[in-house]
């Protein structure tokens, strides 16, 4: 049997909310279903379709967006909780139409075959340099006090939250540490 | 047969589709959205095997924004086709657990999760079995194995041979049910007007999508279009339409909207395909000095009662190494389990595991380094086909890769290698695949404003196919790549091959040559002049494919791989991996190489990690997620690289190319576990190389 209990379905009506989302410093008014996630909100509702869906369980990365600078998965994020928040997805990486250096560096060592991991590596890309370089430590950084250095150890790592079924790793890392060099 | 010679084949172009891949702007199946749009979220069956008595779609009607809960009573009919795989809510009856019973379509995604989370499902249960054993006694012969292999080979007599040999291998390996697992899961989004169908789906191959639907739902060929411009991977689970396809475009006829469906991560253990769980027994039977006499394979897999795969494992064997006497064979047994396919290099993947770690076995009986033991092996004709090989560079694979590797000098001592709390050990394998080729075809077309448009509905899964086909395309017209755009991925384009078989560059590139240069003729004759509405030309590969000269044709390889395994735990880290490959010509380098070590990236995967458990009691496979179906993160792959022999066949295609996309592949688990047996003494002949078979038998 599937459902839950005996007492058979519950007829409420879905609780929404009247939010104004900021995305790659567009701000989008929207009225969201609570039980809505992030990403279904970017990909269903503002055609925002760069974080993908991979497994809807905060396993894979596919998801992950930038919120306030920082890596989160947005399939484990209601989007009730982030409208007071800076959004940026992958669309929001490259600046007046030029690539930005991740993304060339992706292209140029060709991190990626097919491209559906790609635009949540980037963005983990993008703030795992950021957070190396404000020497937040890993697992694998040697000593926890000082400056950490990107080195493939730590970078693998730090990517480890972000699956790739193709095999890209080894161009992944080397396009990281071309960027983060 | 002439090959194309070439500015542009052969260089490291980009990746043509890239930056859009990089910005998102790539759109895939699920990311298309007509107007109007409803979602649906297929229901399971939780049992493995009965009838579905009822489904109280009724309750669930009551919910706010549900639009329809269809099941086998209240479904669409569509025609009984052959496959039963895809004539899903057709009958009652529940064949494995997992099985869609149900599709629940609502105006969001939220309220058809919860719709389909709270939707009854009553079911008369059978007795069900789901144990593979190679003495089931439900074994039997298949016709053949995929595609069309015969099912069993012999030659001599082995038996007596294995009896005579001084030096004999007889052991028994397995490989586990694992699961493609593409990052994409398989979606459709059908809409349904006055034209006909039209599917936004994730596929391998948009005219096999459309030559499947069009006769379930009663409409000519014409009438269903399937656009698929990106796919997040398939290894094989997208080369042929699942139910999902079917699902969305009977969904979408009943709601009279367009629909949106995407098998969930957990779905996708059940209903997109896996490879089937193997047991392989091998026995070679050499002289002292290494030279195999017999060589017998026998495999025994699974299959689903629903439908027949019988994965070609065993066939590899027959064209590897000589012997005067030789046996395979593959016995089946049917399931009440979800359908296997085609994964990456099905056949060759398990195969080559149990071949080649009985290789290794049969190297340290004999005293022989393994390299040069599969040297000694080499046949100068296919040896079960009496063909002559049109080019077969497996020594130069072995040699060159063993050179770089720094192979030579290898301590052949097992368990005395040790730094720090790791014990160190290098292994090799041999690797291989057939080159296939499949008929296409393709347009060429000059614009009027200048440059060139490329058709052919072949599909990018992110082989890089878009990018070799326009090199291959500049080549043939001789013009810049910047002067072409290639259009893939559309049904409405001239039909091709699926993307399978590693055959899609030359199946597709020998049309799309061919097209090129047909059209260059018909602009030789205008003395290039473009009327204002273009000028094209359109060909098909059927009758030159005919006329293919006999010959073996097969793609080779060498995996080497270093492992280090933790004394304390087990742990088994791949520390290189260094594959070296005989594929024809390489069309892009750059693409390639990630082709390349893409395949053994999961291969390493395979070795360390892939494991779908069936529960017995069940009946399904109960790791089905990826925190519980592990496959490699970046941090379980370190060094890993490849690099190719050049090959010049003139037996193959225009390009003189062979399929790179699944070879990767091959080999690399057994190469791994020999390392792993070099380092530590321990032969693991069960995949995955799990800690628990390491430790307790720690040296």
């Amino acid at each position: 049997m599937n459902g839950e209990g005996n007492s058979g379905p519950v007829f409420a009506d879905p609780i929404t909310a009247d939010l104004m989302l900021s995305v790659n410093g567009d701000e989008h008014p929207v009225t969201v279903d609570t039980r809505e996630t992030l990403l279904d909100t970017l990909r269903e509702h503002l055609d925002l379709i760069g974080a993908k869906k991979g497994c809807d369980h905060g396993q894979c990365g596919a998801c992950t967006v930038l919120v306030d600078g920082r890596r989160v998965k947005s399939c484990l994020t209601l989007t009730v909780t982030v409208d007071d928040r800076e959004i940026t997805t992958v669309e929001g990486l490259a600046v007046d139409g030029a690539l930005h250096p991740m993304q060339a560096a992706f292209v140029e060592r060709d991190a990626f075959q097919c491209g559906y991991c790609t635009p949540g590596q980037l963005c983990s890309a993008v703030a795992m340099v950021r957070e190396v370089a404000d020497g937040w430590p890993s697992a694998v950084t040697a000593d926890v006090s000082g400056p950490v250095a990107l080195d493939d150890d730590e970078i693998r790592e730090r990517m480890s939250g972000n699956l790739c079924r193709c095999g890209a790793y080894v161009n992944i890392v080397a396009a990281i540490r071309q960027v983060g060099a | 047969m002439t090959t194309v010679a070439a500015p542009y084949s052969g260089t490291a172009l980009d990746r043509v589709d890239g930056p859009e891949k990089v910005t998102g702007r790539a759109r895939y199946a699920y990311e298309h959205a007509p107007d109007d749009l409803a979602y649906a979220v297929v229901v399971q069956s939780t049992i493995a095997r009965g009838a579905v008595r009822v489904v109280d779609a009724d309750s669930v009607l009551q919910l706010p924004g549900i639009i329809a809960a269809i099941w086998h009573e209240n479904a669409p009919r569509v025609a009984p086709i052959e496959d039963a795989e895809l004539t899903v809510l057709q009958s009652p009856r529940v064949a494995y657990r997992g099985q869609v019973v149900a599709v629940v379509v609502a105006e969001t995604i939220e309220s058809a999760t919860e719709a389909a989370r709270l939707l009854r499902v009553d079911y008369q249960v059978e007795p069900h079995d789901v144990e593979l054993r190679a003495d089931h006694p439900g074994m039997y012969r298949p016709d053949h194995v995929n595609p069309d292999y015969a099912t069993d080979s012999e030659l001599g007599d082995p038996e007596a041979a294995l009896g005579f040999a001084p030096v004999v291998v007889d052991a028994t390996y397995t490989t586990p049910a694992q699961h493609h697992n593409p990052i994409e899961p398989h979606a459709t989004v059908a809409v349904w007007d006055a034209d006909g169908l039209t599917l936004y789906d994730s596929t391998q191959s948009a005219s096999a999508v459309r030559a499947t639907i069009a006769p379930l739902f009663g409409l000519p060929p014409e009438s269903v279009r399937v656009v698929s411009p990106y796919v997040g991977g398939g290894f094989g689970s997208k080369g042929a339409p699942h139910a999902q396809v079917v699902l969305a475009a009977l969904a979408a006829k009943q709601v009279g909207r367009p629909v949106k469906l995407a098998a969930t991560r957990r779905q996708m253990f059940a209903v997109t395909g896996y490879r089937t769980p193997t047991v392989q027994r091998v026995r070679l039977g050499a002289d002292e000095e290494g030279r195999l006499s017999a060589v017998v394979h026998e495999a025994f897999e699974q299959t689903a009662t629903v439908k027949e795969f019988a994965e070609q494992t065993t066939v590899v064997t027959r064209m590897m190494y000589a012997a005067p006497h030789r046996r395979t064979s593959h016995r089946l047994v049917r399931l009440d389990v979800p359908v296997p396919t085609w994964m990456r290099a099905p056949g060759e993947t398990p195969g080559m595991f149990a071949l080649e770690s009985a290789m290794d076995e049969l190297a340290v009986a004999c005293g022989i380094d393994p390299v040069e033991l599969r040297v000694r092996n080499e046949p100068t004709v296919d040896p079960e086909r009496g063909l002559p090989f049109s080019s077969r560079n497996l020594v130069a694979c072995l040699r060159e890769g063993a050179a770089r590797f720094g192979w030579a000098g290898r301590d052949p001592e097992p368990g005395v290698r040790r730094r720090g709390r790791q014990l160190i050990g290098t292994g090799v394998a041999s690797s291989t695949y057939p080159v296939y080729r499949l008929p296409s075809q393709a347009t060429a077309r000059a614009e009027p404003g200048g440059g060139f448009t490329v058709k052919i509905a072949a599909a990018d899964i992110g082989t890089g196919a878009r990018t070799v086909l326009t090199q291959i395309a500049a080549d043939a017209l001789g013009v810049a790549p910047a002067q072409v755009r290639m259009e893939v991925g559309d049904s409405a384009l001239p039909r091709a091959s699926v993307a399978g078989g590693s055959s899609g560059t030359a199946s597709w590139g020998t049309a799309v040559v061919r097209a090129c240069e047909a059209l260059t003729d018909v602009l030789h004759r205008r003395a290039g002049d473009v009327p204002p509405g273009g000028l094209e030309a359109s060909v098909d590969t059927a009758e030159e494919l005919r006329s293919q000269r006999p010959f073996s044709r097969h793609a080779y390889g060498a995996q080497f791989a270093e492992v280090g395994v933790d004394l304390d735990t087990g742990e088994v880290r791949v520390l290189r991996l260094l594959g070296a490959f005989a594929a024809g010509r390489i069309i892009n380098p750059k693409t390639a190489r990630s082709q390349f070590i893409g395949g053994m990236t999961m291969g390493l995967s395979m070795a360390l990690f892939e494991e779908s458990v069936m529960d017995v009691e069940f009946g399904d496979y109960l790791n089905r997620d990826l925190a519980q179906y592990h496959f490699a993160a970046c941090a379980d792959v370190r060094d890993v690289d490849a690099f190719w022999i050049e090959e010049e066949d003139p037996e193959l295609n225009p390009m003189g190319s062979k399929g790179i996309g699944e070879i990767g592949i091959v080999g690399t688990a057994a190469a791994v576990a020999n390392a792993v047996y070099h380092a530590t003494g321990l032969r693991v002949r069960d995949l995955p190389i799990r800690l628990d078979r390491l430790i307790g038998g720690a040296v």
